[in-house]
């Protein structure tokens, strides 16, 4: 069972999980008020939905060997776009157009790495920058507030006594993995992200299919950047989506997609991200002074990093089995065969 | 010799892998002042036992002694301190670096933790000097061809102060007189006492250079042989473990002849790349096999490549069934049902962490794009269809590519574009660095496809391969195609003294 990919991720994320209940045994309980769920995973679930879009967006543009350094910029422009368009439009055109220039600039990230094969981490690093200025360009500098009903349901809606903004999370990860495994769309993927010449060679457009991923990462940063808009009421052109990109690859990386491209797995990064956004819960849950937050963090990130490394776990078991005697030899063995 | 002692002696040795038993109670022993053959079909361990040996991959069981004393290293660069140095089959240098950082990398010499470039550079000119080779120590890698990098990868080796050196297939891509080179080198050294482990698939160079051969098959220990006491036939028969019923088949060679009147599928006119190939006319009639025959670096793969539109032409016209086609890239030739199989299967073929059956299907998906998925029923049949036409091993379509032995990697991108069903095939040393058992096969299958009516182009630096195979054949020399030769008893004396005189007769 250790051989599935899943499995290393996923047990880091229950073991965290379980490790706040053994601290707050409350930490489980979730009941129902004014006719949705409450509790802590159920905050894990709302406040964990932007991080799960833009990392399923950044799990694609990996996959081909790229990656995308602007989202946490995009994210302040289409949450700001949306909100100063509140002001003299609907919802949906609001919505509608803030995600349409959010297309725009994933065409334009896309465009320097496919089109002129500028490294995607210069590339996008252009936007990184450029975009947190859109963004406050886009809002007069100011913080733009909003009190348009339908905007705020967004976040603070519920649905069937869950959080709207993890289902749109969900939706927009069901969509994904159905046409990425139902065409043929992942294996070309994964086949670019292999080997680009061999696929190349191979008859694959391998420019097109890249340039896509980075409109769709894009496109999932915009949606995380309504929500999180709606989240607080408002667009904050600095803050908003802060080093959103850097989570976003963590939770890539733990979901077992490799930096170096090729194989990747959208399961994986939900439950890297679902595993991020815990540890923040956990934060608050423990009460950890804020000055310590930081290396709290660093230190759980380092401890799945490491169960997750085959090298490492192999050498945890050299070093069991070393000093005993002959007897306790069988142990670890026996664990393997279990395995 | 054998008086002296083994430097170096495994006993015993198990290896096991999901699934296979790589290495069954092999045992080896290699003495100072020898240059030791480690023969076998694909598959049969050498590679594993190398890998075991140089800490590549941990032994299950079985001990490894250097100079009387067991060892067990944890990695290749432990072993190279210790004395044993390997150089890959496939070159395993960087490419980005120079020449001179290539030898150097790792262990360049240092003054006060700087490191010391002129000196770098004039000691790699002195090792490269050693294999009489003279080319620019400060040039990037990746700039020079294979052959050059294969002889950097044996310096870099040497430079250490190595006991027991590693050869695994060091001339699958060197022409003729760099192997002789390489044999001077390798004779030299041996009479300096060193040990040479060589794994080649060239019957004729382990009999020049060999002193004593190992013979494994299937994971097993056959023997151990002095060369003096064996002939060709002999050990063929040991590594495939049947009779030789099946090379005898090879002599094919008086097959059916297209006739001159049979309908012209692609035909080159004045195309050409400068800096890659002379303007060239080339014709490929239906059913017919051309060979391409030249040196290494005389413009074969180029040609080959500009044919498929993996290169642009910036010269000529090419005409598909009489109409004129612009290739501009792969994609294009795959439309007028054109294939072409890298030389370099690793990097320009294959995608080594997807499975057997996923690169099987690539090519006809990427045809179809990505909207029109082939479903998995039917890629699951494809590839079961390959893997029993082609004999691929394992053969389970859900294998990683990149865990399978060279033989059965170059089986799989043949079925990949074999799957496209092509008019025009252009293989580019198909049977580069795999065994005789896989080779035979590889070459009875072109045969046979080009009597079911398809266009061949066949690259190859083994003469009687081409010969063998070919209906006509293009002489390439300098980036020229200097000579086209129907192949009525063509003899590789001809061909060779077509090349050495760079005119056609």
């Amino acid at each position: 069972m250790t051989r599935h990919r899943l499995f290393w991720p996923a047990a880091a994320l229950v073991a965290l999980l379980l490790g706040n209940v053994a601290v707050s045994p409350r930490f489980f309980a979730v009941e129902i008020r004014d006719g949705h769920l409450y509790g802590n995973l159920i905050d894990i679930l709302r406040n964990g939905a932007p991080l799960i879009l833009v990392a399923v967006g950044m799990t694609l543009v990996v996959a081909t060997r790229g990656i995308d350094l602007s989202v946490g910029a995009v994210v302040a422009v289409s949450g700001g776009m949306a909100c100063v368009q509140l002001g003299s439009t609907s919802v949906v055109l609001a919505v509608a157009i803030a995600l349409g220039l959010c297309l725009v600039l994933g065409a334009w990230n896309g465009w320097l790495v496919a089109g002129l094969k500028i490294q995607p981490i210069v590339a996008t690093l252009i936007l990184m920058v450029a975009g947190r200025g859109l963004a406050q360009l886009i809002t007069g500098g100011q913080i733009v507030t909003v009190s348009s009903g339908p905007f705020l349901a967004i976040a603070g809606g519920y649905l069937l006594t869950l959080p709207l903004s993890f289902l749109i999370a969900m939706a927009v990860f069901a969509l994904t993995s159905l046409v990425v495994r139902r065409t043929a769309l992942g294996l070309l993927l994964e086949s670019v992200g292999g080997n680009p010449e061999a696929s190349r060679l191979s008859g694959l457009r391998s420019g097109r299919l890249i340039w896509l991923c980075y409109v769709f990462s894009a496109l999932c940063a915009g949606i995380a950047g309504l929500i999180i808009s709606s989240n607080v009421t408002g667009a904050d052109g600095n803050n908003a989506g802060l080093w959103m990109e850097l989570d976003a690859i963590l939770a890539v990386v733990i979901g077992g997609t490799q930096l170096t491209g090729g194989r990747f797995s959208l399961g994986g990064t939900v439950i890297g991200a679902l595993l991020i956004q815990t540890l923040t819960t956990t934060v608050y849950a423990l009460g950890i002074p804020s000055q310590e937050t930081l290396l709290f963090k660093a230190v759980v990130v380092t401890a799945v990093c490491l169960v997750q490394s085959p090298a490492f776990r192999a050498k945890l078991v050299r070093r069991r089995r070393r000093p005993g005697p002959p007897a306790p030899v069988a142990a670890p063995e026996k664990v393997e065969v279990a395995s | 010799m054998n008086q002296s002692r083994a430097i170096l002696r495994m006993t015993g040795i198990h290896k096991r892998f999901p699934g296979v038993t790589a290495l069954d109670d092999v045992d080896f022993r290699l003495f100072p002042g020898e240059v030791h053959a480690l023969m076998g079909e694909n598959g049969a361990g050498k590679s594993t036992l190398i890998k075991v040996l140089t800490g590549v991959e941990g032994v299950d069981a079985g001990t490894i002694e250097l100079a009387g004393s067991p060892v067990s290293f944890g990695g290749p660069d432990q072993a190279q301190r210790a004395g044993v140095s390997t150089v890959y089959q496939e070159v395993n240098l960087c490419p980005n670096l120079s020449v001179a950082e290539n030898i150097f990398i790792g262990r360049e010499p240092r003054r006060f933790g700087r490191i010391q470039w002129s000196r770098m550079r004039k000691r790699a000119e002195e090792l490269l000097a050693r294999l009489d080779l003279h080319v620019d120590v400060s040039a990037e890698l990746g700039t020079q061809s294979i052959a050059v990098q294969q002889m950097v990868a044996i310096a870099r080796a040497l430079d250490v102060q190595a006991r027991v050196l590693v050869l695994d297939e060091p001339t699958s891509s060197l022409d003729a007189k760099e192997v002789e080179q390489l044999m001077d080198v390798l004779r030299a050294l041996r009479a300096d006492g060193m040990a040479i482990l060589f794994v080649s698939h060239f019957i004729d160079q382990v009999f020049a250079i060999a002193d004593r051969m190992t013979v494994l098959r299937n994971g097993k220990l056959v023997g151990e042989y002095p060369t003096a006491e064996m002939t060709p036939v002999e050990l063929v028969r040991k590594m495939i473990g049947k009779e030789l019923a099946a090379l005898d088949e090879l002599e094919v060679s008086e097959r059916s002849r297209p006739d001159a009147d049979r309908p012209v599928l692609v035909a080159a006119d004045g195309l050409g790349r400068s800096g890659a190939i002379e303007p060239f006319a080339l014709t490929v009639r239906r059913g017919e096999v051309v060979g391409l025959a030249g040196l290494l670096g005389s413009g074969r793969t180029e040609l080959a490549r500009l044919l498929f539109g993996a290169d642009h032409a910036d010269a000529g016209t090419v005409d598909v069934d009489g109409q004129r086609v612009h290739l501009r890239s792969p994609r294009v030739a795959m439309k007028h049902r054109i294939a072409f199989c890298s030389e370099n299967r690793k990097t320009e073929g294959l995608i080594a962490e997807l499975t057997i059956r996923e690169n099987i299907a690539l090519a006809v998906q990427a045809d179809r794009g990505w909207l029109r998925p082939i479903p998995r029923r039917r890629q699951l049949e494809l590839a079961a269809r390959y893997i029993e036409a082609l004999d691929i091993r394992p053969a389970d379509p859900e294998a990683v590519v990149g865990t399978l032995s060279g033989g059965n990697q170059q089986k799989v991108l043949l079925a990949r574009w074999m799957a496209t069903e092509p008019r025009l095939l252009i293989l580019d040393e198909p049977t580069r660095g795999i065994d005789i058992g896989a080779k035979a096969e590889i070459q009875r299958l072109v045969a046979s496809l080009s009597e079911d009516g398809m266009a061949v182009l066949f690259v190859s630096a083994e003469l009687e391969e081409v010969l063998r195979l070919s209906h006509h054949v293009a002489v390439l020399r300098d980036r020229r195609v200097v000579a086209q030769l129907a192949n009525e008893g063509l003899t590789p004396e001809e061909i060779m003294s077509t090349i050495a005189d760079g005119t056609g007769s």
